[in-house]
């Protein structure tokens, strides 16, 4: 497989999830940890542009930073994949590299 | 000692930097000498105030329950920045609820929280003596 892409901020403070999703190619997939996982929030000015690549990227969300940060599974856009810290190990070694957008 | 009024304008995510501990702590340190204290929770500083965080999981502090002792250091003013709310998709039922009792009103327990638009915020930045951002 492809890349996997990690965004590790959040959309408002930073322009990285934006330069991300511009450069990512439609097979690469997307995974938003840290102050990523804001991005991950429906009915929010960033929602619209997660809502399109999901059309083209699956897009993976960590769910212990989701649950540090409050914010509740019902939340997010769905579409959006959770997973636990083993299922990040698992992302990194199923794609072939990994893209971190610091 | 003079009192004066100390804003400290909070613009960072909670778990991701130290920035919003740090200010929690230098808040309540202002607070503990008595000087007029107001918070102003903007752009991405508003997750500092959502409810149910758990940070178990990260081996890392979870400092947000002590927002809720604010209260008790007479830190009653905490200004919400309404455009950061909704640019967010969160509105105030997401943000814990933070009360203090009013000495003047037989000690009733009154919302901490106020959720100002970008004018009155404006307004509350001329009216201090002193600002301090994290």
């Amino acid at each position: 497989m492809s890349v996997l892409h990690i965004v590790n901020k959040s959309p408002y403070d930073r322009n990285s999830l934006h330069t991300c999703l511009r450069l990512a190619q439609p097979d690469s997939a997307i995974l938003l940890i840290e102050d990523g996982i804001y991005a991950s929030i429906k009915n929010a000015a960033a929602s619209e542009s997660v809502q399109q690549a999901l059309n083209s990227h699956q897009i993976y969300a960590l769910q212990p930073d989701l649950e540090a940060r409050g914010i509740d599974p019902e939340r997010m856009i769905a579409g959006i994949s959770l997973i636990d810290y083993d299922g990040f190990v698992k992302l990194t070694t199923d794609y072939d590299k990994s893209q971190s957008w610091l | 000692m003079a009192t004066k009024k100390f804003l400290y304008v909070n613009r960072k995510a909670p778990h991701g930097s130290i920035y919003a501990l740090e200010s929690l702590e230098v808040v309540l340190i202002a607070a503990a000498f008595e000087q007029d204290v107001s918070l102003a929770f903007v752009d991405d500083g508003v997750y500092q105030l959502l409810q149910n965080q758990d940070t178990g999981k990260l081996g890392s502090k979870n400092f947000s329950p002590t927002y809720k002792a604010l209260g008790d250091y007479d830190v009653s003013k905490i200004y919400v920045d309404q455009e950061s709310l909704e640019q967010r998709g969160l509105n105030k039922q997401d943000l814990m609820p933070l009360v203090y009792e009013d000495e003047d009103d037989d000690w009733a327990e009154k919302d901490s929280i106020h959720v100002v638009s970008s004018t009155e915020l404006a307004e509350i930045i001329e009216q201090q003596d002193v600002i301090l951002n994290f």
